[in-house]
């Protein structure tokens, strides 16, 4: 017993060091983002990352004051862009996709099952097909260049339906029917007993959600026209020219461009993997 | 089925409920999927649009496509081979042992997922630059290789390149995935094993894999639609010019036709093309992990 006691330890000690290294490789690129950073753009354009710019023997934060200044401060414009069409695209998708989850998940009524098999039919439908149709129906909506216009489409996202109809038929019919017993109306039912017993459900969808919508590349690229207008990712696309000196501003920009969404992930992180095991991918 | 008399008596509340999605289903997909087939039947010139037969469908079969749908369909199967086995195996070793540890790991392998694609593009191009002194450049001198051109030398660097990226981005999202499927599983069949003088090789393929199904169909399914949807990456990683097309994906070419060249119609028949591979493809899949037979 005591040999086999060793062996047991040396093989944790042997997976946690495998574990390890390998962790560390995948936070790399993001250690190398930022003291890249601090680096001269020209460096870059022309070297790429190297090992001197990993360790970097100063740091210099006047990409981080080009990031602010430079062409009037287009930057901090497209970071509000994005800041204020991921919240509001975060807040409006939960809610309606909760709803219209709970509402498949707990009343019997016709035409439900058909509605379901239309969700998961439309989750597998790519996407970046309906990009022409979209973008001419947004057109003559007169929506291009506008928040609405990027917003509208994806409000209700399928994969959240799904995910929230899951969820949702795991909750207790008894919560449902003491709320009828205490003469509360459905939506009051959904709203003041139910919304809290998502919560675990709801930290996760805003992880996945909050992290598709604050990275969204094709449709507002299709959308947004002037730079004013653009979203981060969308700007920091424009500075890739192959010619171009934007590499300051590049560098420094995809690294502030990153930090409000791990933010929100280690905000929500708690709930992440009990929201998701208790709904979503169970059958 | 004494609660389904009081749903009964109310007929409008759940038509209410699933109001939103009818419309944004009516609005943003239905209307477009048929806008999509009938553009894929014309000539669209604005002003003078006209129906054209099969001709997009003619122009579809040209060397480009046949190049994206190559590189689409090696993406799609790399990233797939990758990325179930690999984050099946680093859940369960995950799933066990000190909670403190295991988070911090968890959380060192999602946030790559966080960062937006261009910076992940962006960030790869830099580090894979095809000079002697860029950082994996450097590496592969310690062991007396050469520089590689990994952006613009060939389309193995370049496929090379697309799937690390897509494996350095989904890993961490595909171990929770697992993670939260593991956690379904009830301890007491591993408990039972143990008794029965399983070892952990033994539990791992008689109960874990078996048991993981679902989340194995699942993870599958989406990297089909994923795989073939990408546009993305290589997009960010070619700076929107990809020489020799080692870059190009089938959605790249739907973007290049329909808003780079304005040529919609050949798009849209793209479009409809790919939509019937992933279909097919997706469909077959879920017929070969046994999905629709009914277990009861």
């Amino acid at each position: 017993m005591r040999t086999r006691g060793f062996v047991a330890i040396f093989a944790t000690i042997l997976k946690y060091l495998c574990l390890i290294v390998l962790a560390v490789s995948f936070i790399f690129p993001i250690l190398a983002l930022v003291t890249a950073s601090f680096r001269p753009g020209r460096d870059l354009l022309r070297y790429g990352i190297t090992f001197k710019s990993i360790i970097p023997d100063s740091l210099d934060p006047k990409n981080f004051v080009a990031l602010v200044k430079s062409r009037d401060g287009i930057y901090l414009t497209w970071f509000k862009n994005s800041l204020f069409l991921t919240i509001l695209q975060t807040v409006l998708s939960l809610f309606f996709s909760s709803f219209v989850g709970y509402g498949l998940a707990k009343y019997h009524f016709r035409g439900r099952n058909t509605i379901f098999v239309i969700v998961l039919f439309v989750m597998m439908v790519p996407l970046q097909i309906l990009m022409l149709p979209l973008y001419k129906l947004t057109a003559a909506l007169g929506i291009m260049n506008t928040y609405l216009g990027v917003l509208l489409p994806f409000i209700v996202s399928p994969f959240a339906i799904f995910f929230f109809r899951q969820y949702a038929i795991g909750i207790p019919n008894d919560f449902i029917d003491a709320g009828r017993v205490d003469g509360l109306g459905e939506f009051r039912i959904f709203f003041k007993l139910i919304t809290p017993l998502m919560a675990p459900a709801y930290g996760a969808m805003a992880i996945l959600l909050a992290q598709q919508s604050w990275n969204n590349f094709l449709w507002p690229l299709i959308v947004m026209r002037t730079g004013n207008m653009f979203t981060l990712p969308i700007g920091l696309n424009s500075l890739l020219t192959p010619y171009g000196n934007n590499y300051d501003m590049l560098i420094a920009g995809s690294c502030a461009a990153s930090i409000p969404i791990i933010i929100v992930f280690f905000f929500f992180q708690r709930y992440f993997i009990s929201g998701l095991s208790a709904g979503g991918i169970k059958e | 089925m004494k609660a389904s008399s009081y749903y009964h008596s109310q007929k409008l509340v759940p038509y209410v409920f699933v109001l939103p999605f009818l419309i944004s289903i009516a609005v943003f997909y239905v209307y477009p999927i048929i806008g999509t087939i009938i553009m894929s039947f014309q000539q669209v010139v604005p002003g003078q649009t006209h129906f054209i037969g099969l001709a997009n469908y003619k122009r579809v079969i040209s060397s480009d496509f046949l190049t994206a749908l190559k590189n689409s369909s090696i993406y799609t199967l790399l990233t797939i081979l990758i990325l179930v086995p690999g984050p099946i195996i680093l859940a369960v070793l995950l799933s066990k042992g000190p909670s403190h540890m295991n988070n911090a790991l968890r959380a060192a392998f999602f946030i790559p997922s966080l960062v937006s694609v261009v910076v992940a593009g962006t960030l790869f191009r830099l580090m894979f630059a095809a000079n002697g002194k860029a950082v994996v450049n450097a590496m592969l001198a310690w062991f007396g290789l050469k520089p590689v051109d990994w952006i613009l030398g060939g389309a193995r660097q370049a496929m090379f390149l697309m799937v690390l990226v897509a494996v350095w981005r989904w890993t961490g999202v595909n171990i929770i995935y697992f993670l939260a499927g593991l956690q379904a599983i009830p301890e007491d069949l591993y408990d039972a094993a143990a008794i029965d003088g399983a070892g952990p090789l033994n539990k791992f393929f008689h109960i874990t894999l078996p048991l993981l199904r679902p989340t194995i169909i699942f993870v599958t399914t989406i990297s089909i639609f994923g795989g073939f949807a990408m546009f993305e990456e290589s997009y960010v990683l070619w700076q929107g010019v990809s020489p020799n097309n080692f870059g190009l994906t089938i959605v790249w070419l739907i973007y290049q036709k329909g808003f780079q060249l304005g040529d919609m119609g050949t798009a849209s028949a793209i479009g409809l093309v790919l939509m019937v591979i992933v279909f097919t493809l997706s469909l077959s899949v879920l017929n070969l992990f046994g999905f629709f037979k009914r277990e009861e």
